[in-house]
């Protein structure tokens, strides 16, 4: 069983969050959507489950598809009464993945955003250093501050030469 | 709420709303048409924001007039519903024209959505606060390709010149407002955005400024409309394009 998500989970109703935990994102297949802060909440009232989430970024197409896919862990373990609630505010940000989660980033190839958005540089696209997930160099540099999801830069290596994704710091 | 004030935020709500609907659009007809890829990538991915900022904005308007969906908004409306500032519609032009477009805009936005963070509408501050990070990404876009452009060739620095130039006229229209939002202003919901301009005026003249490109006549006279149902001729096409789908099948689902 994989670990949860310190920074997002309450505490509360194991059995539920694990099953939640089950759910991978669609774009990043190696964190399951408790790693990335993006189910906020799951809660039980008698038969009835209610998820909430929230988008990464407002535009994120992997929302419907997250919903399903949620509703459909539930269903296998016998919960079929799950309803999927939106909410915005508190805004997503990338505070809310664990740094177990940004290790598991590194390792499937992306570089993992800069452990907090409280230095402006790194919101400001500018982090200290963004650390090559290949050969491990700093000595990278941007491409493009869009990539290939909204969630994600484009990067190079100088050293190893290879282009890779940077998960962006929100 | 009363029933004015319901209005009165509903058509708050929508100008917000249409800002971004159509803009993003516009951005969208870039996706395969970019410079160069990387380009391509931003500006589409720039454009999906601000249409998922629209989703967040019309489902809210579907609440306050009690079941309409997000949909409505968007595919059921005729050219003079749209409330959007005149400079969203406005053909993308060459891609200097875009980008000056993206700086007057983001400059806007990122001012609006501060302001709109402290908005005592929960719904509203909580848009706001999703908004201004991805606003962030887009004017730091837009800033960097206008030094970029301006500072650049003499082929560039003339052309981005052309395109802050040809678009200022249109800039003014961002801050009109109606005797309704005055209303939403004085209850706290709405930031005041007239007041905004000074602000305005004055980050985009430095990001010009070390562009070495040079700030329109503040005189330069102003096109007006949007806030009283008046667009450019750009709107229909926009919206016949958009709707086209909805309208030949209208209540069709796939």
């Amino acid at each position: 069983m994989e670990t949860l998500n310190p920074l997002v989970w309450n505490g509360k109703e194991p059995e539920l969050w694990n099953i939640a935990n089950e759910v991978v994102d669609p774009e990043i297949p190696v964190l399951t959507v408790v790693d990335m802060g993006i189910v906020r909440d799951v809660t039980r009232e008698g038969d009835n489950i209610t998820v909430k989430i929230t988008p990464t970024y407002s535009g994120c197409p992997a929302m419907e598809m997250i919903s399903t896919d949620i509703k459909a862990a539930f269903h296998r373990k016998g919960f079929n009464n799950v309803s999927i609630e939106f909410v915005l505010s508190p805004a997503w940000t990338t505070d809310w993945i664990s740094d177990y989660a940004k290790d598991k980033l590194e390792k499937y190839g992306i570089a993992p955003p800069p452990r907090s958005t409280a230095d402006k540089n790194a919101i400001l696209g500018k982090p200290k250093e963004v650390r090559c997930p290949q050969c491990k160099s700093l000595n990278t540099v941007m491409i493009s501050n869009f990539g290939s999801t909204a969630c994600k830069a484009l990067w190079k290596c100088e050293d190893c030469k290879e282009p890779f994704d940077y998960f962006k710091c929100i | 709420m009363s029933n004015n004030s319901n209005a009165a935020l509903l058509e708050f709500v929508l100008r917000l709303g249409d800002n971004n609907l159509i803009l993003g659009h516009r951005l969208s007809e870039w996706c395969s048409n970019g410079p160069f890829l990387e380009e391509d990538i931003a500006l589409s991915n720039i454009a999906l924001d601000y249409l998922g900022q629209t989703r967040i904005l019309y489902t809210y308007a579907g609440t306050l007039e009690g079941g309409k969906t997000e949909d409505f908004y968007a595919y059921e409306r005729f050219e003079h519903e749209f409330t959007n500032a005149l400079i969203t519609e406005l053909p993308n032009g060459d891609y200097a024209h875009s980008i000056a477009r993206q700086l007057y805009y983001s400059v806007f936005a990122d001012l609006l959505l501060t302001e709109l963070m402290k908005s005592k509408d929960a719904t509203l501050s909580g848009y706001a606060a999703k908004a201004i990070k991805e606003t962030a990404y887009h004017l730091r876009h837009a800033t960097d390709w206008t030094l970029r452009l301006g500072d650049g060739t003499e082929e560039s620095h003339q052309r981005m010149q052309k395109a802050i130039d040809d678009l200022f006229m249109y800039t003014g229209d961002m801050f009109a407002t109606t005797e309704k939002e005055k209303s939403l202003v004085a209850a706290g919901i709405a930031p005041d955005v007239p007041a905004l301009k000074a602000a305005w005026t004055k980050k985009v003249e430095s990001v010009l400024k070390e562009a070495t490109l040079t700030m329109p006549d503040a005189a330069t006279w102003q096109m007006q409309g949007s806030r009283t149902n008046r667009h450019t001729e750009h709107i229909g096409y926009i919206i016949a394009e958009m709707q086209y789908v909805t309208r030949a099948y209208p209540g069709n689902k796939w």
